[in-house]
């Protein structure tokens, strides 16, 4: 009875801290006044409101949605394709190859996007949605390309032996057998580096010019302080990631089930 | 051609887009930072100097060097207190809470994982403001606000509560993999719960905390968002540095010398943590 | 040394071990076999102290078990994936149960040489897990179970994992090893072979119950129920009835009876009790051959029944068998429902 008391005690606690700062960021969207802060008035949608018909914060959803599009696509189909040729074996210097692959994963963004940042000043190259996009598809690759490693069991290459023993060509292989076996990996390798591209800030922020992210222009609201609009952005941002991963552990334990 | 050599060639025919996309996208960049470091800023310009100026001029500048041990202490400090907090929770969900429940109690303590990065950094300072949430709380039990907005205090707090979650994740992984027969085996020959997690559960589960406590470190002596929104800008961190030189001060060679140096810190810590990440064969 | 009076244990609505009463003696080899989910493990589980019994009475070494933990019983186990600490050495994973006995670490380093040597493993001590073989790690899970002499050792599907032949080797092995420590074993397993290679008292268990217990000989050639007959090997069941004090049965007249005047019984008759005579009672149209080596297992239709004999690969085949038996080997039961 005590372990139970001293279980629940400590687990109380430590959801309190974890959930806390996200329950209050919700709450205060609905702050019908101008500061996010005690005492709570409320509620209201206004906030809700003005985020939804704010032009540049659309613009920069929308951008956010293109960016992680693309380059989680990018990063989906090169780790696929460094996995499967991985997969079989032939290659001298393999694990070098792997090595090279994941490096990136070891490096902090700040140093990713500054390095980009350094070789587009020197090559005279301009920012756009375009860099941002390859410098997600940087971070996103070594994570794609472990997934789709990880799922490419002795299993699938025997399968694939198998196809070209019968007669199908290399695209076919792939198209017909290898993506079908491996395809929940192959989606949350795409989840996983939409969320992580969504999300990320520093990368976007250091090789944006114009058109900017929404984690970018959500940091530009934060120089006006506290304000329940940027509690609403938040709290609708949290909202829709939580539905993406809701889907997703849904589709995947129908899939088992 | 021999049947090997169609192999291969077609095997790096699939390997070489990544390869080529992560030599000019990341190697490539990485180089170029690394030699920009060695150039300098001056009036007229930014010019290939080659050398170890902008090194020296961080070691020799007690704002620089001041910096970076802030980077350091925040990180051990919120290291130590993420593994802490995180152990004893992961251990519960894998341990006490009822099976069916498990997955439940797993997404709860991990559901701010999705929201945004930047905006969780901004709901701790709404937590934490001088009239916010936590103030009015203290107050309303007649204890005395405290004076934690634009602190080093805060900066912990935000990343002691994200790192606390990402170590759940991984400790929690790493205590669900041991095979449950060794426990029962440690129990059969005599050892107490106490022993069993000394002998058995502890140094089995070591290399799932090493791996967590790396990527805690890693992430967080980089990180420029935390640091900016909660810190404030008196006591900087070494990214901030990094974003103060390369906007305000227009000094990319300088910028660059010190991602350099906070490489060279990562690199350090994964030496130090090698030992303690490889799982027993 | 271990007497248990109606065990029972529930899993949910499930029934998983219902109301067993069993006793083993010191020194004993005792071997529980049945089908899996026949509640084998469940009862090993129980006498290890891996498992509360929803009911029941547990007695080791004279002294109730109820609420004694594993650690705090006079038994060690061995699992079925071995269980061994992947982080030790061999010698580290011996000594574990001295080293939480208190042991010096001179005394321990001693036993642990002792007992590798004892499973045939000198010198290995030094190794990981990892590196040995799937045999060897069996040997290494035995080692380690028997360093801290228990009074009991239960052994769970311990040669399971491990291929044919070296299964038949080891299975000779951990019977000397057995008579050498002294210990009682239990040992539980699905292999009839296995069981009756080892057993001094043999266990057959099926949906959560004791069908049969004795020495191993005895529970083949006089089964208690149909389901232990059958379990120790192939079986012919021929209905019968007792008539004017002898066995009659859609194949004749199979020698005198006892039992109730028109009782209804199942006389049993084992393949291999079946031999080829000229002038024997059974004759019956050969339906089917297979060549086994060692012997031919034919099937004969006589009287409306397949009957199943082991012949000699010499006898010749004809198109009519006639078939003679023992009646010493005829074991009746009462008909079943």
């Amino acid at each position: 009875m005590r372990r139970f008391a001293l279980c629940a005690g400590y687990m109380g606690a430590l959801y309190a801290f974890i959930l806390l700062p996200v329950g209050v960021l919700v709450l205060f969207s609905f702050q019908d006044g101008r500061l996010p802060i005690p005492p709570f008035r409320g509620p209201t949608l206004r906030w809700h409101e003005a985020v939804l018909t704010d032009r540049r914060l659309m613009a920069a959803l929308w951008n956010s949605a293109v960016v992680a599009a693309g380059s989680s696509a990018v990063a989906t189909l090169l780790g696929f394709l460094a996995a499967r040729g991985l997969a079989t074996g032939r290659l001298a210097g393999a694990a070098a190859i792997r090595a090279a692959l994941l490096a990136p994963l070891s490096v902090s963004y700040l140093v990713i996007g500054l390095g980009l940042l350094a070789s587009l000043n020197l090559a005279g190259l301009g920012l756009s949605l375009w860099t941002v996009a390859i410098g997600h598809s940087v971070i996103n690759l070594p994570l794609c390309f472990a997934i789709c490693a990880a799922a490419m069991g002795p299993a699938v290459v025997q399968a694939e032996r198998a196809a070209r023993d019968l007669g199908a060509g290399e695209g076919r292989v792939m198209a017909l057998v290898t993506a079908p076996m491996i395809l929940p990996a192959l989606a949350a390798a795409f989840l996983l580096s939409m969320t992580f591209s969504w999300d990320e800030f520093i990368i976007a922020f250091l090789l944006s010019r114009f058109e900017v992210t929404l984690p970018v222009e959500i940091w530009s609201l934060l120089r006006g302080g506290l304000n329940p609009k940027t509690n609403a952005v938040g709290s609708l941002v949290f909202l829709a990631s939580a539905l993406v991963v809701l889907a997703a552990e849904l589709a995947l334990l129908r899939r088992k089930g | 051609m021999s049947l090997d050599a169609a192999e291969a060639r077609r095997a790096w025919a699939l390997t070489l887009p990544a390869v080529v996309w992560t030599v000019a996208f990341f190697v490539v960049p990485f180089m170029a930072m690394a030699a920009l470091s060695l150039w300098q800023r001056t009036a007229a310009g930014l010019v290939p100097a080659w050398t170890l100026e902008n090194y020296r001029a961080i070691l020799g500048e007690p704002a620089a060097v001041r910096a970076i041990l802030n980077s350091i202490e925040i990180t051990l400090t919120v290291t130590a207190l993420s593994v802490v907090l995180a152990f004893p929770l992961a251990w519960i969900i894998a341990e006490e809470v009822p099976p069916r429940w498990r997955r439940l109690a797993l997404a709860l303590a991990v559901l701010p994982f999705w929201t945004s990065y930047v905006v969780r950094s901004y709901a701790w300072s709404l937590m934490l403001a001088r009239q916010g949430v936590l103030n009015g709380w203290l107050e309303g039990i007649g204890l005395p606000a405290l004076d934690l907005a634009n602190s080093r205090a805060a900066t912990v707090i935000g990343f002691t509560h994200f790192f606390t979650m990402l170590l759940t994740l991984t400790i929690y992984a790493s205590l669900t993999q041991l095979p449950p027969n060794l426990r029962r085996a440690a129990a059969d020959l005599g050892a107490g719960p106490v022993a069993t997690f000394h002998h058995v559960i502890l140094p089995l589960t070591a290399p799932g905390i090493a791996v967590g406590a790396f990527l805690t470190f890693a992430l967080c002596v980089g990180d420029y968002v935390t640091p900016q929104i909660l810190g404030g800008g008196r006591d900087l961190a070494a990214a901030q540095l990094v974003m103060l030189n390369l906007g305000r001060r227009a000094d990319i060679p300088m910028a660059a010398a010190l991602s350099v140096c906070l490489m060279l810190l990562v690199t350090l810590a994964y030496l130090l943590l090698a030992r303690f990440m490889r799982a027993p064969r | 040394m271990i007497a248990a009076r109606a065990l029972t244990r529930r899993f949910g609505a499930q029934v998983a071990l219902d109301a067993v009463s069993l006793t083993v003696a010191a020194g004993e080899y005792c071997v529980l076999l049945g089908p899996s989910g026949c509640g084998k493990t469940t009862l090993l589980n129980i006498l290890g102290g891996f498992l509360d019994p929803t009911s029941g009475v547990l007695e080791i070494a004279g002294k109730p078990m109820t609420g004694v933990p594993a650690a705090r019983r006079p038994t060690t186990t061995v699992f079925q994936d071995y269980a061994l600490f992947p982080h030790m050495t061999v010698a580290a994973n011996v000594a574990f149960g001295l080293r939480m006995r208190g042991w010096p670490r001179a005394r321990r380093t001693a036993r642990a040489a002792e007992m590798l040597a004892l499973v045939g493993l000198e010198g290995a001590g030094g190794k990981r897990p990892a590196d040995l073989s799937g045999g060897q790690k069996q040997r290494v899970a035995l080692a380690r179970a028997l360093a801290v002499d228990p009074q009991v050792c239960l052994l769970d599907e311990p040669l399971g994992a491990l291929d044919l032949g070296l299964r038949r080797a080891m299975q000779a092995e951990l019977r000397a090893i057995q008579r050498r420590v002294g210990a009682t074993f239990v040992h539980v397993t699905h292999d009839q072979d296995e069981a009756m290679a080892i057993a001094d008292r043999l266990v057959v268990m099926n949906r959560g119950r004791i069908e049969d217990e004795g020495p191993p000989e005895r529970v083949y050639r006089r089964p208690a129920t149909r389901f232990a007959a059958a379990f120790l090997g192939e079986t012919n069941a021929i209905p019968a009835r007792v008539a004017g004090g002898r066995l009659a049965t859609p194949l004749g007249d199979f020698g005198p009876a006892g039992g109730a005047e028109g009782a209804r019984l199942v006389a049993l008759i084992r393949p291999e009790h079946l031999r080829p005579d000229p002038d024997g009672p059974i004759r019956g149209r050969l339906r089917e051959a297979v060549f086994q080596g060692q012997t031919r297992r034919v099937t004969v239709e006589a009287g409306g029944i397949a009957l199943v004999a082991r012949l000699p690969v010499a006898a010749p085949l004809a198109e009519t068998v006639t078939l003679a038996f023992d009646p010493a080997d005829i074991h009746c039961l009462p008909e079943e429902p």
